[in-house]
């Protein structure tokens, strides 16, 4: 399974789940539910960090917050 | 109307939600910043007259996602909330939401709800709403959400009367949750409520979930809510997961269902196509760049014209008071000591105006956090946050402001080092004295023909500022060691159009609490200084008059007799002996007794240095021109080489020595506060002054 950090710009997934525990719970209340579609915004110069959309805004976080993400195939 | 009479109204909403816009529209100029009692965090409160004639009190929450604080400033969102005794425990609460992105605005909403207090929910930004193409059925909301629902457009001030009607009318409390917490935690909740006397149970499963935190609970309730905890098998985290994703599902149904939207999902918006240019790798760090030196040449040349006029019409009280007061120390204490020390405060107020305009600019538009979002990577190979941006450019204006911006940081290890590292920036009260130096030293003449010689040592000196809060971070970076994970979880809000009214408040509301706390300390010292700089205890002092006749013979002039008899006196007043005492430590670095008085009232302020020297050259307020005392520095002797006293070697060394050096007790204040200990101000204070003076020895050395 994929992570968020691995999609490409542009590319679209959808929330399957998450690795880290207390980072979900920071993540699920910013609207990144299980079964939201998100996709990669933006990526930051250097590569890090990155800008998603998910549930109608622009959010950004870093490529290890992103790994914790995991994407659905 | 008496003062207990009034209604208390909390606004409460999401960051970028138009919160501050629609407390600035209910409340106009008539608001206060003031202090949570017990914490730092800044209360804005103000008062809105209603239509039925009576006045509310409206505060004015720091914005938060979750009644689950990350920051410092939103814990106290959670303390007013669940406690019902706190003082500013509001009787009725607005919710701002920002109607174009609903689902994530309520959650917030809900978990208010459940706690029983009255409230109104907003929905803000209409406008933006409409240009997304969202079609709100705001009567199926309301039904749905089981409140009274006001929409509103904060930049047309639509909606703000409709508002504030509905705060006149008694505003019913739900009784049923919206989100029934009861089945995460029947056991816990029913123990809790029995304990603490609670009606509603998310207010129970609160206090299980956030016990630590809560500042009302003293430690052995803290100790009961552990116990019930432990025996009724609650796990913070997963339970809170559980809530969030249940509120959710309802929200996400709520708002599928009364929300349509009629865009074309994969057009992008004009925020998306700003941010391609704006976060592009090239052109990205040539615009923020462009920003920065945008705002350096408006402080520099913009402020010059008001500077002067501030200037000019001081010294002409000054004069005027001189005139009709009787000569004597009255006169003089007004004029040479509190005159001239309100002086070098109001003459800040232009370049302090326009920093705080522009950072005010810089965040309503939105793109403070592209930069954010830009500079996070470097910032953390040094061992700061992206988030570190704003205290550092902030730090420009004055560290006290910005080492507050640094709450915003969740981590307290990137906190504690930007706190540490943002008084090496260069911030305004440094200008005065980089400026009389520079003018001393420096020829006027240009470089490249278009770059002015004198601009280009001043802009050297804010990048060694620079590069220092760098070197130290990550020094610091180095020597820190923490188990606790930094993490960077930001919104990046739709551009916007930055509300004027909003900036002018914030220019307002800075100028004003700068001029009354940094003017405070200032006018004291000049008084001080007055007063140390005018009298002396020794035999020397006592008999000045006669020790100077002799000196100077009887064929001297009235005049050289004066001017010798103020230097003679000066000499061996208090401030003088003080200034005799530190000159052998500072001899290494090209000073004389002379700028060691300087350096030591300096130590309470930066901004001092110029007042003060004006003070010790005997320079009367009346002409209290950067001119005057810049000639007059230009004429002072170094009495062992005959040559002139100020030197490029001098100049230079005292300008590192300023920028480096940490001298500023509003600064050790805050960070006192911030840190909560005499720790990390005592080392920062002792690691600032070791880098100031060796690196104004090495500067001393070269130049000389």
């Amino acid at each position: 399974m994929r992570s968020l950090a691995e999609l490409k710009k542009n590319e679209r997934g959808i929330i399957n789940g998450f690795k880290d525990d207390s980072l979900s719970v920071k993540l699920i209340e910013m609207g990144c539910l299980p079964g939201t579609e998100v996709s990669v915004e933006l990526i930051a110069p250097f590569g890090d960090p990155i800008a998603i959309g998910v549930s109608g805004y622009c959010l950004s976080l870093r490529k290890d917050e992103a790994g914790c993400i995991m994407i659905e195939d | 109307m008496a003062k207990a009479d009034r209604i208390k109204i909390a606004l409460v909403g999401n960051p970028n939600s138009g919160k501050t816009t629609l407390f600035n529209l209910l409340t106009g100029l008539n608001q206060k910043t003031g202090n949570f009692p017990g914490v730092t965090v800044d209360k804005k409160s103000g008062f809105s007259k209603l239509p039925d004639g009576t006045t509310a009190e409206i505060i004015d929450l720091p914005g938060t996602y979750s009644i689950y604080p990350k920051t410092l400033d939103e814990q106290i969102v959670q303390d007013i909330l669940l406690d019902p005794e706190h003082s500013q425990y509001p009787d009725k609460v607005i919710v701002v939401t920002d109607a174009s992105n609903l689902k994530r605005n309520l959650l917030l909403f809900t978990q208010i709800r459940d706690l029983g207090i009255p409230l109104v929910l907003v929905l803000n930004m209409m406008d933006v709403a409409q240009l997304k193409k969202l079609n709100i059925d705001l009567r199926g909301l309301s039904i749905d959400l089981g409140v009274k629902i006001i929409p509103t457009n904060s930049h047309s001030g639509d909606g703000i009367a409709a508002l504030k009607e509905a705060l006149t009318q008694p505003l019913v409390k739900s009784k049923k949750p919206f989100y029934d917490i009861y089945d995460l935690a029947p056991k816990t909740i029913d123990a809790i409520k029995t304990e603490f006397d609670l009606t509603e149970n998310y207010r129970a499963y609160q206090y299980a979930q956030q016990s630590v935190r809560l500042n009302f609970l003293n430690d052995k309730e803290k100790e009961i809510i552990a116990k019930i905890k432990s025996e009724n098998g609650f796990y913070d985290v997963p339970t809170q997961s559980q809530e969030t994703l249940g509120r959710y599902q309802f929200i996400s149904d709520i708002v599928d269902r009364n929300v349509k939207n009629s865009r074309d999902p994969l057009k992008k918006s004009v925020s998306q196509k700003i941010d391609r240019v704006v976060t592009h790798p090239v052109f990205g760090y040539l615009i923020f760049f462009t920003v920065l030196m945008l705002i350096f040449q408006a402080i520099f040349a913009w402020a010059e014209g008001p500077m002067n006029l501030i200037e000019g019409s001081i010294a002409e009280f000054s004069g005027w008071v001189k005139d009709i007061l009787p000569e004597g120390i009255l006169s003089d204490l007004l004029t040479d000591g509190v005159l001239a020390g309100l002086a070098g405060v109001l003459v800040f107020i232009p370049q302090i105006a326009i920093l705080f305009a522009f950072i005010a600019l810089l965040e309503e538009s939105g793109y403070m956090s592209r930069a954010v979002f830009l500079m996070d990577k470097l910032m953390r190979k040094v061992g700061l946050n992206g988030k570190s941006v704003v205290p550092l450019i902030s730090g420009m204006a004055c560290a006290i402001p910005a080492i507050m911006a640094t709450r915003n940081i969740e981590s307290w290890k990137d906190r504690l080092i930007t706190i540490f590292v943002t008084p090496f920036m260069s911030c305004s009260a440094r200008l005065p004295v980089y400026a009389i130096l520079i003018g001393l030293v420096v020829p006027e003449q240009q470089v490249l023909g278009v770059f002015n010689l004198q601009g280009l040592v001043l802009q050297a000196l804010y990048l060694l500022g620079f590069l220092a809060a760098i070197g130290s971070a990550y020094v610091m970076k180095l020597i820190l060691k923490t188990g606790q994970k930094s993490y960077f979880i930001m919104e990046l809000p739709g551009y916007k159009i930055p509300s004027w009214k909003n900036i002018g408040l914030t220019i307002y509301d800075k100028s004003k609490t700068f001029v009354l706390e940094a003017g405070k300390i200032i006018i004291a010292i000049s008084i001080v200084l007055w007063v140390l700089a005018s009298y002396g205890f020794n035999d020397n002092f006592r008999n000045a008059e006669e020790n100077v006749r002799q000196k100077v013979g009887v064929n001297a002039s009235q005049e050289e007799y004066e001017v010798a008899l103020s230097s003679y006196k000066l000499e061996h007043s208090v401030a003088g002996s003080f200034g005799k005492i530190i000159e052998p430590a500072i001899r290494p670095l090209g000073y004389d007794w002379k700028i060691g008085i300087a350096l030591i009232t300096s130590f309470a302020a930066r901004e001092v240095f110029v007042g003060t020297m004006s003070t010790i050259y005997s320079i009367g307020a009346s002409d209290d021109d950067e001119v005057t005392i810049r000639e007059r520095l230009r004429e002072e002797k170094n009495p062992e080489t005959g040559g002139a006293m100020y030197t490029p070697a001098v100049a230079f060394s005292l300008m590192v020595f300023y920028a480096f050096a940490m001298q500023c007790m509003s600064t050790l204040a805050i960070v006192y506060r911030e840190t909560k200990g005499w720790k990390w101000p005592i080392i920062q204070t002792v690691y600032m002054t070791a880098v100031a003076y060796i690196s104004a020895f090495i500067t001393y050395n070269i130049f000389s």
